[in-house]
């Protein structure tokens, strides 16, 4: 099973705008909230960070993959394990990822953008279990308890074991 | 909200509290820390390092599956135990978790260039 995300949405604007909204990194970080280190070049990591309030400790990673211009854009990126921890040591590469691809089509009054995220299948359960955590109100505290214990489980258990 | 999308956040939410049951003991917890992040592993791996004995360990990890959150595939004469999060938070719990986020971004995007 592999659950798409797709978005379609019209925007007044011309193609040639909306291009330099998705690809110009300054702009791109404007609208989807996070600080880019540097511009976006295709099979280069792209790092920065998250500059929605509240979520400022969480790191920005992704691998631009296709720049054609005007018509698609595209990077994978791993999903954080949590929005919560200030998670610095994380080393993304080689983690499985998502694609993201963000396709432009001229309309009359202006463009169409279609996004689509895809490969979802392929992420590994922690970072599911953080949805889950965020969608389900009710079992928010619960399941913070969890996952603090299986840190501190893990841990504690990975000092324990001697050789 | 409808009385059918209700009908069924209540089934998840008694399918979620028969999972919390299931990990509501701390070898159980272990057994779930261990299998979560790494490869399946067989009873005898999953006992080493435990005062409990084979058997113990194993009535656990049969609690386990019975929620669905650990499964057992075998390899070679052995079984294998994994971890499945479907359960508690499935792919698509997770994809549309990032899609209302794509929403909002969207959105942002859409003031961002029109504007």
């Amino acid at each position: 099973m592999n659950s798409v995300i797709e978005k379609r949405i019209e925007l007044k604007a011309p193609v040639s705008r909306v291009w330099r909204a998705l690809t110009d990194y300054r702009e791109f970080g404007e609208w989807f909230r996070v600080k880019l280190d540097g511009p976006f070049a295709p099979g280069q990591v792209s790092r920065g960070r998250i500059t929605y309030p509240g979520y400022e400790h969480v790191k920005w990673e992704a691998v631009v993959q296709k720049m054609e211009h005007e018509r698609l854009f595209s990077f994978t990126w791993p999903h954080p394990k949590s929005l919560d921890k200030v998670d610095t040591a994380l080393d993304y590469s080689g983690e499985p990822s998502t694609l993201v691809e963000f396709r432009l089509e001229k309309t009359a009054g202006g463009t169409l953008l279609v996004l689509t995220e895809s490969g979802f299948d392929k992420l590994p359960g922690d970072r599911r279990l953080e949805a889950f955590r965020r969608n389900d109100g009710g079992w928010t505290e619960q399941m913070k308890n969890v996952e603090n214990y299986l840190a501190n489980y893990v841990s504690e258990n990975h000092v324990a074991q001697k050789p | 909200m409808s009385h059918r999308s209700r009908s069924s956040v209540a089934a998840k939410r008694r399918r979620h509290a028969f999972v919390f049951a299931a990990l509501g003991d701390a070898t159980r917890l272990s057994l779930v820390a261990k299998l979560c992040r790494g490869q399946p592993r067989s009873i005898s791996q999953l006992t080493q390092g435990s005062k409990l004995t084979r058997q113990a360990i194993t009535k656990h990890l049969r609690v386990l599956e019975s929620v669905g959150i650990v499964h057992s595939v075998r390899k070679g004469r052995e079984s294998r135990f994994e971890f499945d999060p479907e359960p508690i938070g499935g792919i698509k719990e997770y994809a549309d978790f990032v899609s209302e986020q794509w929403d909002q971004a969207l959105s942002r995007l859409k003031s961002f260039v029109e504007d």
